[in-house]
Protein backbone atom coordinates (compact mmCIF):
# COMPACT_ATOMS: atom_id res chain seq x y z
CA UNK A 1 0.00 0.00 0.00
CA UNK A 2 2.71 2.43 1.00
CA UNK A 3 4.67 1.63 -2.14
CA UNK A 4 1.69 2.69 -4.23
CA UNK A 5 1.53 5.87 -2.20
CA UNK A 6 5.21 6.68 -2.73
CA UNK A 7 4.83 5.90 -6.44
CA UNK A 8 1.81 8.20 -6.67
CA UNK A 9 3.61 10.88 -4.72
CA UNK A 10 6.71 10.65 -6.86
CA UNK A 11 5.12 10.36 -10.30
CA UNK A 12 1.47 11.31 -9.76
CA UNK A 13 1.83 14.85 -11.06
CA UNK A 14 3.66 13.70 -14.19
CA UNK A 15 0.89 11.29 -15.10
CA UNK A 16 -1.72 13.89 -14.27
CA UNK A 17 -0.01 16.37 -16.59
CA UNK A 18 0.02 14.00 -19.56
CA UNK A 19 -3.40 12.48 -18.85
CA UNK A 20 -5.80 14.81 -20.77
CA UNK A 21 -3.74 14.94 -23.98
CA UNK A 22 -2.96 11.22 -23.95
CA UNK A 23 -6.56 10.31 -23.19
CA UNK A 24 -7.94 12.19 -26.20
CA UNK A 25 -5.05 10.85 -28.28
CA UNK A 26 -5.95 7.29 -27.30
CA UNK A 27 -9.70 7.74 -27.76
CA UNK A 28 -9.72 9.68 -31.02
CA UNK A 29 -6.50 8.65 -32.77
CA UNK A 30 -4.97 5.44 -31.48
CA UNK A 31 -8.15 3.37 -31.04
CA UNK A 32 -9.67 4.59 -34.37
CA UNK A 33 -6.46 3.71 -36.25
CA UNK A 34 -6.41 0.18 -34.80
CA UNK A 35 -10.15 -0.24 -35.26
CA UNK A 36 -9.89 0.93 -38.85
CA UNK A 37 -7.26 -1.74 -39.46
CA UNK A 38 -9.73 -4.33 -38.14
CA UNK A 39 -12.56 -2.94 -40.32
CA UNK A 40 -10.32 -3.16 -43.38
CA UNK A 41 -10.64 -6.96 -43.01
CA UNK A 42 -14.38 -6.86 -42.35
CA UNK A 43 -17.70 -6.22 -43.94
CA UNK A 44 -19.11 -3.53 -41.67
CA UNK A 45 -22.68 -2.33 -41.36
CA UNK A 46 -23.81 0.37 -38.94
CA UNK A 47 -26.76 -1.76 -37.84
CA UNK A 48 -25.08 -5.16 -37.44
CA UNK A 49 -21.42 -4.37 -36.84
CA UNK A 50 -18.54 -6.17 -38.53
CA UNK A 51 -18.10 -9.67 -39.89
CA UNK A 52 -14.78 -11.00 -41.20
CA UNK A 53 -14.47 -11.33 -44.96
CA UNK A 54 -13.07 -14.41 -46.69
CA UNK A 55 -10.38 -14.56 -47.82
CA UNK A 56 -9.15 -12.20 -45.15
CA UNK A 57 -7.59 -9.82 -47.72
CA UNK A 58 -10.80 -9.65 -49.81
CA UNK A 59 -11.37 -5.94 -49.21
CA UNK A 60 -7.86 -5.09 -50.36
CA UNK A 61 -8.25 -7.24 -53.47
CA UNK A 62 -11.64 -5.77 -54.23
CA UNK A 63 -10.39 -2.22 -53.61
CA UNK A 64 -8.01 -2.64 -56.53
CA UNK A 65 -10.27 -4.56 -58.90
CA UNK A 66 -13.68 -2.93 -58.41
CA UNK A 67 -15.11 -0.65 -61.13
CA UNK A 68 -12.43 -1.55 -63.67
CA UNK A 69 -9.55 -0.69 -61.37
CA UNK A 70 -10.57 2.91 -60.66
CA UNK A 71 -8.45 2.85 -57.49
CA UNK A 72 -5.30 2.14 -59.50
CA UNK A 73 -6.19 5.02 -61.80
CA UNK A 74 -6.66 7.28 -58.79
CA UNK A 75 -3.29 6.19 -57.37
CA UNK A 76 -1.70 7.01 -60.72
CA UNK A 77 -3.46 10.40 -60.80
CA UNK A 78 -2.26 11.10 -57.26
CA UNK A 79 1.33 10.16 -58.14
CA UNK A 80 1.33 12.35 -61.28
CA UNK A 81 -0.09 15.28 -59.30
CA UNK A 82 2.47 14.68 -56.53
CA UNK A 83 5.46 14.42 -58.85
CA UNK A 84 4.82 17.74 -60.57
CA UNK A 85 3.57 19.61 -57.52
CA UNK A 86 6.39 18.58 -55.19
CA UNK A 87 9.11 19.22 -57.77
CA UNK A 88 7.74 22.66 -58.56
CA UNK A 89 7.14 23.54 -54.90
CA UNK A 90 10.69 22.65 -53.88
CA UNK A 91 12.34 24.43 -56.82
CA UNK A 92 10.19 27.56 -56.49
CA UNK A 93 10.65 27.63 -52.71
CA UNK A 94 14.41 27.23 -53.02
CA UNK A 95 14.61 29.90 -55.69
CA UNK A 96 12.53 32.49 -53.83
CA UNK A 97 14.27 31.85 -50.50
CA UNK A 98 17.65 32.30 -52.22
CA UNK A 99 16.52 35.54 -53.82
CA UNK A 100 15.17 37.13 -50.65
CA UNK A 101 18.20 36.06 -48.59
CA UNK A 102 20.49 38.97 -49.61
CA UNK A 103 17.76 41.58 -49.11
CA UNK A 104 17.54 43.94 -46.15
CA UNK A 105 15.74 42.53 -43.12
CA UNK A 106 12.51 44.48 -43.56
CA UNK A 107 12.26 43.53 -47.25
CA UNK A 108 12.75 39.88 -46.38
CA UNK A 109 10.01 40.11 -43.77
CA UNK A 110 7.72 41.80 -46.28
CA UNK A 111 8.17 39.16 -48.96
CA UNK A 112 7.87 36.26 -46.54
CA UNK A 113 4.58 37.73 -45.30
CA UNK A 114 3.30 38.31 -48.85
CA UNK A 115 4.03 34.72 -49.83
CA UNK A 116 2.63 33.35 -46.60
CA UNK A 117 -0.62 35.34 -46.63
CA UNK A 118 -2.63 33.07 -48.98
CA UNK A 119 -1.49 30.01 -47.01
CA UNK A 120 -3.51 31.04 -43.94
CA UNK A 121 -6.79 30.70 -45.79
CA UNK A 122 -8.23 27.22 -46.08
CA UNK A 123 -7.38 24.86 -48.92
CA UNK A 124 -11.07 24.98 -49.68
CA UNK A 125 -11.17 28.75 -50.33
CA UNK A 126 -7.95 28.56 -52.35
CA UNK A 127 -9.47 25.74 -54.38
CA UNK A 128 -12.62 27.80 -54.92
CA UNK A 129 -10.66 30.81 -56.23
CA UNK A 130 -8.87 28.51 -58.68
CA UNK A 131 -12.20 27.06 -59.76
CA UNK A 132 -13.27 30.62 -60.59
CA UNK A 133 -10.01 31.36 -62.41
CA UNK A 134 -10.58 28.27 -64.57
CA UNK A 135 -14.30 28.96 -65.17
CA UNK A 136 -14.85 28.17 -68.85
CA UNK A 137 -16.96 31.30 -69.39
CA UNK A 138 -15.66 34.20 -67.31
CA UNK A 139 -12.58 32.76 -65.59
CA UNK A 140 -9.34 34.75 -65.66
CA UNK A 141 -7.44 31.88 -67.35
CA UNK A 142 -10.17 31.73 -70.01
CA UNK A 143 -9.85 35.49 -70.49
CA UNK A 144 -6.09 35.12 -71.00
CA UNK A 145 -6.49 32.42 -73.66
CA UNK A 146 -9.08 34.59 -75.43
CA UNK A 147 -6.79 37.62 -75.24
CA UNK A 148 -3.94 35.69 -76.86
CA UNK A 149 -6.28 34.42 -79.56
CA UNK A 150 -5.98 30.79 -78.48
CA UNK A 151 -8.87 28.35 -78.98
CA UNK A 152 -11.01 28.01 -75.85
CA UNK A 153 -9.74 25.43 -73.36
CA UNK A 154 -12.23 23.48 -71.24
CA UNK A 155 -9.96 23.71 -68.22
CA UNK A 156 -12.00 21.67 -65.78
CA UNK A 157 -14.42 19.71 -67.95
CA UNK A 158 -12.09 18.14 -70.53
CA UNK A 159 -10.94 14.78 -69.09
CA UNK A 160 -7.56 15.16 -70.80
CA UNK A 161 -6.93 18.58 -69.27
CA UNK A 162 -8.69 18.68 -65.88
CA UNK A 163 -5.91 17.02 -63.87
CA UNK A 164 -3.33 19.27 -65.55
CA UNK A 165 -5.35 22.36 -64.60
CA UNK A 166 -5.62 21.18 -61.00
CA UNK A 167 -1.88 20.44 -60.90
CA UNK A 168 -1.17 23.83 -62.43
CA UNK A 169 -3.18 25.51 -59.69
CA UNK A 170 -1.10 23.66 -57.08
CA UNK A 171 2.16 24.60 -58.78
CA UNK A 172 1.16 28.27 -58.92
CA UNK A 173 0.27 28.28 -55.22
CA UNK A 174 3.57 29.64 -53.94
CA UNK A 175 4.98 27.22 -51.30
CA UNK A 176 5.03 29.40 -48.18
CA UNK A 177 6.36 26.80 -45.75
CA UNK A 178 9.25 25.96 -48.06
CA UNK A 179 10.22 29.63 -48.31
CA UNK A 180 10.17 30.11 -44.53
CA UNK A 181 12.16 26.93 -43.81
CA UNK A 182 14.70 27.39 -46.62
CA UNK A 183 15.10 30.98 -45.54
CA UNK A 184 15.82 29.90 -41.95
CA UNK A 185 18.28 27.24 -43.12
CA UNK A 186 20.12 29.70 -45.36
CA UNK A 187 20.31 32.23 -42.54
CA UNK A 188 22.31 29.77 -40.47
CA UNK A 189 25.02 29.14 -43.09
CA UNK A 190 28.25 30.80 -41.85
CA UNK A 191 29.17 33.86 -43.94
CA UNK A 192 32.83 32.74 -43.96
CA UNK A 193 31.96 30.10 -46.55
CA UNK A 194 30.80 32.77 -48.97
CA UNK A 195 33.78 34.99 -48.19
CA UNK A 196 36.12 32.12 -48.96
CA UNK A 197 34.30 31.55 -52.24
CA UNK A 198 34.62 35.26 -53.04
CA UNK A 199 38.38 34.98 -52.65
CA UNK A 200 38.33 32.12 -55.14
CA UNK A 201 36.44 34.35 -57.56
CA UNK A 202 33.16 32.42 -57.52
CA UNK A 203 30.14 34.11 -59.11
CA UNK A 204 26.76 34.20 -57.35
CA UNK A 205 25.42 31.21 -59.28
CA UNK A 206 28.49 29.12 -58.40
CA UNK A 207 28.26 30.13 -54.74
CA UNK A 208 24.60 29.19 -54.72
CA UNK A 209 25.15 25.81 -56.33
CA UNK A 210 28.27 24.82 -54.39
CA UNK A 211 27.51 26.29 -50.96
CA UNK A 212 23.83 27.11 -50.46
CA UNK A 213 22.21 24.10 -52.13
CA UNK A 214 24.35 21.40 -50.43
CA UNK A 215 24.07 23.07 -47.01
CA UNK A 216 20.27 23.16 -47.02
CA UNK A 217 20.04 19.53 -48.09
CA UNK A 218 18.41 18.24 -44.90
CA UNK A 219 15.78 20.99 -45.13
CA UNK A 220 15.16 20.02 -48.75
CA UNK A 221 14.66 16.43 -47.72
CA UNK A 222 12.29 17.37 -44.91
CA UNK A 223 10.25 19.54 -47.29
CA UNK A 224 10.12 16.86 -49.97
CA UNK A 225 8.58 14.50 -47.43
CA UNK A 226 6.22 17.17 -46.09
CA UNK A 227 4.95 18.17 -49.53
CA UNK A 228 4.79 14.58 -50.78
CA UNK A 229 2.55 13.57 -47.88
CA UNK A 230 0.37 16.67 -48.40
CA UNK A 231 0.05 15.88 -52.12
CA UNK A 232 -0.79 12.23 -51.47
CA UNK A 233 -3.66 13.54 -49.34
CA UNK A 234 -4.98 16.09 -51.88
CA UNK A 235 -8.74 16.45 -51.59
CA UNK A 236 -10.26 19.94 -51.05
CA UNK A 237 -8.83 21.36 -54.25
CA UNK A 238 -10.39 18.56 -56.29
CA UNK A 239 -13.65 18.52 -54.35
CA UNK A 240 -14.36 22.16 -55.25
CA UNK A 241 -12.68 22.44 -58.67
CA UNK A 242 -14.44 19.41 -60.17
CA UNK A 243 -17.37 18.77 -57.79
CA UNK A 244 -18.83 15.88 -59.73
CA UNK A 245 -15.52 14.62 -61.12
CA UNK A 246 -14.51 14.34 -64.76
CA UNK A 247 -14.95 10.63 -65.30
CA UNK A 248 -11.99 8.92 -63.68
CA UNK A 249 -9.60 11.67 -64.72
CA UNK A 250 -9.65 13.56 -61.44
CA UNK A 251 -10.11 10.72 -58.96
CA UNK A 252 -7.40 10.62 -56.29
CA UNK A 253 -6.78 8.33 -53.35
CA UNK A 254 -8.67 10.46 -50.84
CA UNK A 255 -11.61 11.19 -53.17
CA UNK A 256 -11.93 7.41 -53.52
CA UNK A 257 -11.79 6.84 -49.75
CA UNK A 258 -14.43 9.54 -49.31
CA UNK A 259 -16.69 8.17 -52.05
CA UNK A 260 -16.49 4.55 -50.88
CA UNK A 261 -16.74 5.40 -47.19
CA UNK A 262 -19.32 8.15 -47.08
CA UNK A 263 -21.24 7.94 -50.35
CA UNK A 264 -21.45 4.14 -50.69
CA UNK A 265 -20.97 3.48 -46.96
CA UNK A 266 -18.71 0.55 -47.78
CA UNK A 267 -16.51 0.94 -44.71
CA UNK A 268 -14.43 -2.20 -45.37
CA UNK A 269 -13.25 -1.07 -48.80
CA UNK A 270 -12.70 2.53 -47.68
CA UNK A 271 -10.62 1.40 -44.69
CA UNK A 272 -8.53 -0.86 -46.90
CA UNK A 273 -7.89 2.07 -49.24
CA UNK A 274 -7.01 4.33 -46.31
CA UNK A 275 -4.42 1.79 -45.23
CA UNK A 276 -2.97 1.69 -48.73
CA UNK A 277 -2.48 5.46 -48.36
CA UNK A 278 -0.99 4.86 -44.91
CA UNK A 279 1.45 2.35 -46.45
CA UNK A 280 2.52 4.81 -49.14
CA UNK A 281 3.16 7.52 -46.54
CA UNK A 282 5.01 5.10 -44.28
CA UNK A 283 7.27 4.20 -47.22
CA UNK A 284 8.08 7.89 -47.77
CA UNK A 285 8.76 8.37 -44.04
CA UNK A 286 11.04 5.33 -44.04
CA UNK A 287 12.93 6.73 -47.02
CA UNK A 288 13.40 10.02 -45.16
CA UNK A 289 14.66 8.22 -42.07
CA UNK A 290 17.20 6.26 -44.12
CA UNK A 291 18.36 9.32 -46.02
CA UNK A 292 18.73 11.42 -42.87
CA UNK A 293 20.74 8.72 -41.15
CA UNK A 294 23.24 8.62 -43.99
CA UNK A 295 23.28 12.43 -44.14
CA UNK A 296 26.53 14.21 -43.37
CA UNK A 297 26.22 16.72 -40.54
CA UNK A 298 27.94 20.04 -41.12
CA UNK B 1 56.29 46.99 -60.57
CA UNK B 2 56.07 45.96 -56.97
CA UNK B 3 53.92 43.11 -55.88
CA UNK B 4 51.74 45.63 -54.07
CA UNK B 5 50.68 47.52 -57.16
CA UNK B 6 50.16 44.24 -58.92
CA UNK B 7 47.76 42.96 -56.33
CA UNK B 8 45.96 46.20 -55.61
CA UNK B 9 44.43 46.91 -59.06
CA UNK B 10 43.57 43.27 -59.42
CA UNK B 11 41.38 43.30 -56.35
CA UNK B 12 39.81 46.58 -57.37
CA UNK B 13 38.89 45.39 -60.84
CA UNK B 14 37.58 42.18 -59.41
CA UNK B 15 35.31 43.92 -56.96
CA UNK B 16 34.13 46.31 -59.66
CA UNK B 17 33.35 43.38 -61.87
CA UNK B 18 31.51 41.74 -59.06
CA UNK B 19 29.39 44.79 -58.42
CA UNK B 20 28.48 44.94 -62.09
CA UNK B 21 27.38 41.33 -62.36
CA UNK B 22 25.68 41.63 -59.00
CA UNK B 23 23.48 44.37 -60.43
CA UNK B 24 22.60 42.18 -63.39
CA UNK B 25 21.53 39.38 -61.06
CA UNK B 26 19.74 41.93 -58.94
CA UNK B 27 17.47 43.13 -61.75
CA UNK B 28 16.59 39.54 -62.59
CA UNK B 29 16.08 38.72 -58.91
CA UNK B 30 13.67 41.62 -58.40
CA UNK B 31 11.79 40.66 -61.54
CA UNK B 32 11.32 37.08 -60.30
CA UNK B 33 10.33 38.24 -56.80
CA UNK B 34 7.74 40.69 -58.07
CA UNK B 35 6.22 38.24 -60.57
CA UNK B 36 5.99 35.44 -57.98
CA UNK B 37 4.48 37.82 -55.40
CA UNK B 38 1.79 38.74 -57.93
CA UNK B 39 1.16 35.07 -58.69
CA UNK B 40 0.93 34.33 -54.95
CA UNK B 41 -1.53 37.10 -54.18
CA UNK B 42 -3.56 37.29 -57.40
CA UNK B 43 -6.15 34.52 -56.81
CA UNK B 44 -7.09 35.95 -53.41
CA UNK B 45 -7.04 39.51 -54.78
CA UNK B 46 -9.30 38.57 -57.68
CA UNK B 47 -11.76 36.89 -55.33
CA UNK B 48 -11.93 40.07 -53.25
CA UNK B 49 -12.20 42.33 -56.33
CA UNK B 50 -15.23 40.31 -57.43
CA UNK B 51 -16.72 40.15 -53.96
CA UNK B 52 -16.59 43.92 -53.54
CA UNK B 53 -18.13 44.63 -56.98
CA UNK B 54 -21.92 44.28 -57.33
CA UNK B 55 -22.59 41.16 -59.44
CA UNK B 56 -26.09 39.69 -59.47
CA UNK B 57 -25.73 37.02 -62.12
CA UNK B 58 -22.80 35.92 -64.30
CA UNK B 59 -19.55 37.87 -63.82
CA UNK B 60 -18.46 40.02 -66.81
CA UNK B 61 -16.27 38.37 -69.47
CA UNK B 62 -13.64 41.06 -69.03
CA UNK B 63 -12.32 40.27 -65.55
CA UNK B 64 -12.91 42.73 -62.74
CA UNK B 65 -9.47 43.84 -61.65
CA UNK B 66 -10.39 46.96 -59.71
CA UNK B 67 -13.08 46.48 -57.08
CA UNK B 68 -15.96 48.97 -56.84
CA UNK B 69 -15.68 48.87 -53.02
CA UNK B 70 -19.41 48.24 -52.64
CA UNK B 71 -20.97 45.87 -50.13
CA UNK B 72 -24.07 44.84 -52.17
CA UNK B 73 -22.96 41.21 -52.50
CA UNK B 74 -22.30 40.86 -48.79
CA UNK B 75 -25.69 42.37 -48.01
CA UNK B 76 -27.46 39.87 -50.27
CA UNK B 77 -25.38 37.05 -48.82
CA UNK B 78 -26.49 37.79 -45.27
CA UNK B 79 -30.12 38.49 -46.24
CA UNK B 80 -30.64 35.49 -48.54
CA UNK B 81 -28.62 33.00 -46.56
CA UNK B 82 -30.04 32.85 -43.07
CA UNK B 83 -27.33 30.47 -41.81
CA UNK B 84 -24.12 32.26 -42.76
CA UNK B 85 -23.67 33.83 -39.32
CA UNK B 86 -24.47 30.44 -37.72
CA UNK B 87 -21.66 28.88 -39.75
CA UNK B 88 -19.26 31.56 -38.60
CA UNK B 89 -20.33 31.12 -34.99
CA UNK B 90 -19.99 27.32 -35.28
CA UNK B 91 -16.48 27.66 -36.68
CA UNK B 92 -15.58 30.06 -33.87
CA UNK B 93 -16.94 27.79 -31.13
CA UNK B 94 -15.11 24.74 -32.45
CA UNK B 95 -11.85 26.61 -33.03
CA UNK B 96 -11.90 28.25 -29.57
CA UNK B 97 -12.74 25.00 -27.76
CA UNK B 98 -10.07 22.98 -29.57
CA UNK B 99 -7.46 25.72 -29.13
CA UNK B 100 -8.17 26.12 -25.41
CA UNK B 101 -7.75 22.39 -24.89
CA UNK B 102 -4.45 22.21 -26.76
CA UNK B 103 -2.95 25.32 -25.20
CA UNK B 104 -3.54 24.05 -21.66
CA UNK B 105 -3.24 20.29 -21.97
CA UNK B 106 -0.42 20.12 -24.53
CA UNK B 107 1.65 22.55 -22.50
CA UNK B 108 1.17 20.38 -19.41
CA UNK B 109 2.02 17.23 -21.35
CA UNK B 110 4.96 18.90 -23.06
CA UNK B 111 6.25 20.01 -19.65
CA UNK B 112 6.03 16.50 -18.23
CA UNK B 113 7.77 14.98 -21.25
CA UNK B 114 10.47 17.66 -21.25
CA UNK B 115 11.34 18.00 -17.57
CA UNK B 116 9.97 15.10 -15.56
CA UNK B 117 11.14 11.53 -15.21
CA UNK B 118 8.55 8.82 -14.86
CA UNK B 119 8.22 5.18 -15.88
CA UNK B 120 7.01 4.82 -19.48
CA UNK B 121 7.97 8.34 -20.48
CA UNK B 122 10.11 7.45 -23.48
CA UNK B 123 7.81 4.69 -24.64
CA UNK B 124 4.77 6.99 -24.59
CA UNK B 125 6.63 9.77 -26.36
CA UNK B 126 7.87 7.49 -29.13
CA UNK B 127 4.31 6.17 -29.50
CA UNK B 128 3.03 9.72 -29.93
CA UNK B 129 5.79 10.68 -32.34
CA UNK B 130 5.26 7.63 -34.49
CA UNK B 131 1.63 8.58 -35.09
CA UNK B 132 2.48 12.09 -36.33
CA UNK B 133 2.63 10.97 -39.93
CA UNK B 134 -0.45 8.75 -39.96
CA UNK B 135 -2.93 10.14 -42.48
CA UNK B 136 -5.94 11.39 -40.57
CA UNK B 137 -8.20 9.71 -43.15
CA UNK B 138 -7.49 6.37 -41.52
CA UNK B 139 -9.43 7.49 -38.44
CA UNK B 140 -12.55 8.84 -40.16
CA UNK B 141 -14.57 5.63 -40.39
CA UNK B 142 -14.20 4.56 -36.74
CA UNK B 143 -14.74 8.19 -35.67
CA UNK B 144 -17.96 8.24 -37.67
CA UNK B 145 -19.13 5.00 -36.05
CA UNK B 146 -18.23 6.21 -32.54
CA UNK B 147 -19.91 9.58 -33.04
CA UNK B 148 -23.03 7.97 -34.43
CA UNK B 149 -23.29 5.57 -31.54
CA UNK B 150 -22.91 8.47 -29.12
CA UNK B 151 -25.49 10.46 -31.08
CA UNK B 152 -23.01 13.25 -31.74
CA UNK B 153 -23.14 13.29 -35.55
CA UNK B 154 -24.50 16.64 -36.72
CA UNK B 155 -23.42 18.37 -33.51
CA UNK B 156 -20.33 20.46 -32.84
CA UNK B 157 -19.10 17.82 -30.36
CA UNK B 158 -18.38 15.61 -33.36
CA UNK B 159 -15.76 18.19 -34.39
CA UNK B 160 -14.51 19.31 -30.98
CA UNK B 161 -13.78 15.87 -29.50
CA UNK B 162 -11.67 14.51 -32.39
CA UNK B 163 -10.11 17.98 -32.68
CA UNK B 164 -8.53 17.55 -29.24
CA UNK B 165 -6.57 14.53 -30.48
CA UNK B 166 -3.70 16.18 -32.27
CA UNK B 167 -0.28 15.37 -30.85
CA UNK B 168 1.70 18.01 -32.71
CA UNK B 169 1.24 20.42 -29.80
CA UNK B 170 2.75 18.00 -27.27
CA UNK B 171 5.76 17.65 -29.52
CA UNK B 172 6.09 21.40 -30.09
CA UNK B 173 5.79 22.27 -26.39
CA UNK B 174 8.24 19.58 -25.33
CA UNK B 175 10.81 20.94 -27.78
CA UNK B 176 10.40 24.44 -26.40
CA UNK B 177 10.20 23.65 -22.68
CA UNK B 178 13.35 21.52 -22.94
CA UNK B 179 15.29 24.72 -23.65
CA UNK B 180 14.07 26.45 -20.44
CA UNK B 181 16.51 26.42 -17.51
CA UNK B 182 15.45 24.19 -14.59
CA UNK B 183 16.76 26.60 -11.92
CA UNK B 184 13.55 28.65 -11.95
CA UNK B 185 11.38 25.61 -11.31
CA UNK B 186 13.62 24.52 -8.46
CA UNK B 187 13.56 27.99 -6.97
CA UNK B 188 9.75 28.06 -7.12
CA UNK B 189 9.60 24.66 -5.44
CA UNK B 190 11.90 25.81 -2.64
CA UNK B 191 9.59 28.81 -2.20
CA UNK B 192 6.78 26.36 -1.51
CA UNK B 193 5.08 26.24 -4.93
CA UNK B 194 3.01 23.11 -5.58
CA UNK B 195 3.72 21.06 -8.71
CA UNK B 196 0.75 22.65 -10.43
CA UNK B 197 1.90 26.05 -9.20
CA UNK B 198 5.29 25.52 -10.83
CA UNK B 199 3.49 24.81 -14.09
CA UNK B 200 1.01 27.65 -13.71
CA UNK B 201 3.38 30.39 -12.55
CA UNK B 202 6.76 29.40 -14.00
CA UNK B 203 6.52 27.09 -17.00
CA UNK B 204 3.39 28.45 -18.66
CA UNK B 205 4.44 32.14 -18.63
CA UNK B 206 7.96 31.26 -19.81
CA UNK B 207 6.55 29.24 -22.71
CA UNK B 208 4.55 32.15 -24.06
CA UNK B 209 6.17 32.32 -27.54
CA UNK B 210 5.61 28.61 -28.17
CA UNK B 211 2.10 28.79 -26.67
CA UNK B 212 1.28 31.66 -29.03
CA UNK B 213 2.50 29.68 -32.04
CA UNK B 214 0.57 26.60 -30.89
CA UNK B 215 -2.62 28.61 -30.31
CA UNK B 216 -2.41 30.21 -33.74
CA UNK B 217 -1.73 26.96 -35.54
CA UNK B 218 -4.49 25.09 -33.76
CA UNK B 219 -7.00 27.85 -34.38
CA UNK B 220 -6.19 28.21 -38.08
CA UNK B 221 -6.15 24.45 -38.57
CA UNK B 222 -9.53 24.05 -36.93
CA UNK B 223 -11.06 27.05 -38.74
CA UNK B 224 -9.87 25.73 -42.11
CA UNK B 225 -10.75 22.07 -41.54
CA UNK B 226 -13.06 20.67 -44.21
CA UNK B 227 -13.16 16.94 -44.89
CA UNK B 228 -14.15 15.69 -41.43
CA UNK B 229 -16.79 18.45 -40.96
CA UNK B 230 -18.30 17.52 -44.35
CA UNK B 231 -18.62 13.94 -43.13
CA UNK B 232 -19.85 14.76 -39.62
CA UNK B 233 -22.37 17.54 -40.33
CA UNK B 234 -25.61 17.16 -42.30
CA UNK B 235 -28.06 19.95 -41.52
CA UNK B 236 -27.28 23.39 -43.01
CA UNK B 237 -27.69 25.18 -39.67
CA UNK B 238 -24.96 22.98 -38.17
CA UNK B 239 -22.34 23.57 -40.87
CA UNK B 240 -19.04 25.19 -40.16
CA UNK B 241 -17.95 28.01 -42.45
CA UNK B 242 -15.88 25.89 -44.87
CA UNK B 243 -18.68 23.37 -45.35
CA UNK B 244 -21.26 26.12 -45.80
CA UNK B 245 -19.16 28.03 -48.32
CA UNK B 246 -18.53 24.87 -50.32
CA UNK B 247 -22.30 24.42 -50.55
CA UNK B 248 -23.09 28.00 -51.58
CA UNK B 249 -22.41 27.20 -55.20
CA UNK B 250 -25.15 24.58 -55.31
CA UNK B 251 -27.61 26.82 -53.52
CA UNK B 252 -27.13 30.12 -55.36
CA UNK B 253 -26.16 28.79 -58.76
CA UNK B 254 -27.06 31.95 -60.63
CA UNK B 255 -26.00 34.63 -58.16
CA UNK B 256 -22.22 34.69 -58.29
CA UNK B 257 -22.04 37.84 -56.18
CA UNK B 258 -23.31 35.86 -53.18
CA UNK B 259 -20.86 33.03 -53.85
CA UNK B 260 -17.87 35.38 -54.13
CA UNK B 261 -18.77 37.35 -51.03
CA UNK B 262 -19.39 34.14 -49.07
CA UNK B 263 -15.92 32.83 -49.90
CA UNK B 264 -14.24 36.19 -49.30
CA UNK B 265 -15.94 36.70 -45.94
CA UNK B 266 -14.75 33.25 -44.82
CA UNK B 267 -11.15 34.19 -45.64
CA UNK B 268 -11.17 37.65 -44.03
CA UNK B 269 -10.87 36.59 -40.35
CA UNK B 270 -7.78 34.46 -41.05
CA UNK B 271 -6.17 37.22 -43.13
CA UNK B 272 -6.70 39.78 -40.35
CA UNK B 273 -5.46 37.23 -37.84
CA UNK B 274 -2.33 36.73 -39.92
CA UNK B 275 -1.66 40.45 -40.36
CA UNK B 276 -1.92 40.93 -36.58
CA UNK B 277 0.23 37.97 -35.54
CA UNK B 278 2.46 37.60 -38.57
CA UNK B 279 5.62 37.16 -36.51
CA UNK B 280 4.20 34.21 -34.57
CA UNK B 281 3.02 32.46 -37.73
CA UNK B 282 6.49 32.53 -39.30
CA UNK B 283 8.18 31.62 -36.00
CA UNK B 284 5.71 28.80 -35.53
CA UNK B 285 6.49 27.30 -38.92
CA UNK B 286 10.15 27.29 -37.95
CA UNK B 287 9.58 25.84 -34.50
CA UNK B 288 7.30 23.14 -35.82
CA UNK B 289 9.97 21.99 -38.21
CA UNK B 290 12.60 21.46 -35.55
CA UNK B 291 13.40 17.81 -35.45
CA UNK B 292 14.38 15.98 -32.32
Amino acid sequence: MSSIRTFAKKYGWSYLFILPSLLTFALFTLIPVLWSLVISFQKYSLARGGTWVTPIYANYAQAFTMLNGIFLISIRNTLVYTLFTVTANILIGLMIASLIQPLANYMRTFFRAAYYLPAVTSALIIGLTWAYIFNAQWGFATYLTRMFGLPPIRWLSDPDIALTSITLSAILTIPATAIVLFSAAMGSIPLEYYEAADLDGANPIQKWWHITVPLVKSTTLYLVVLYTIASFEVFERIYVMVPSGVGNATQTIVTQIYANGFKEFDFGIASAQAFVLFGMIAAIAFFQFRALRSDVEY
Amino acid sequence: MTTNTEIFPKIESKSAHRRFTFNGYRVLAWFVLIVTTIIALFPMYWLFANAFTPITSTPPLTPILVPAFKLDNFERLLVNNKFYLNWMLNSLIVAFAVTAFHVICDTMAGYAFAKKRFPGRNLLFVLILSTLMIPIHVTFIPLYIINRQLGLIDSLWALILPGTAWVFGIFLMRQYIQTLPSELEDAARIDGCSEFGVFRYVIFPLSRPAVAALAIFTFVRSWNDFLWPVIALNKPQNYTLTVGVANLQGEFMTDWGIIFSGAALAAIPMIIFFLLFQKYFIEGVRMGALKG
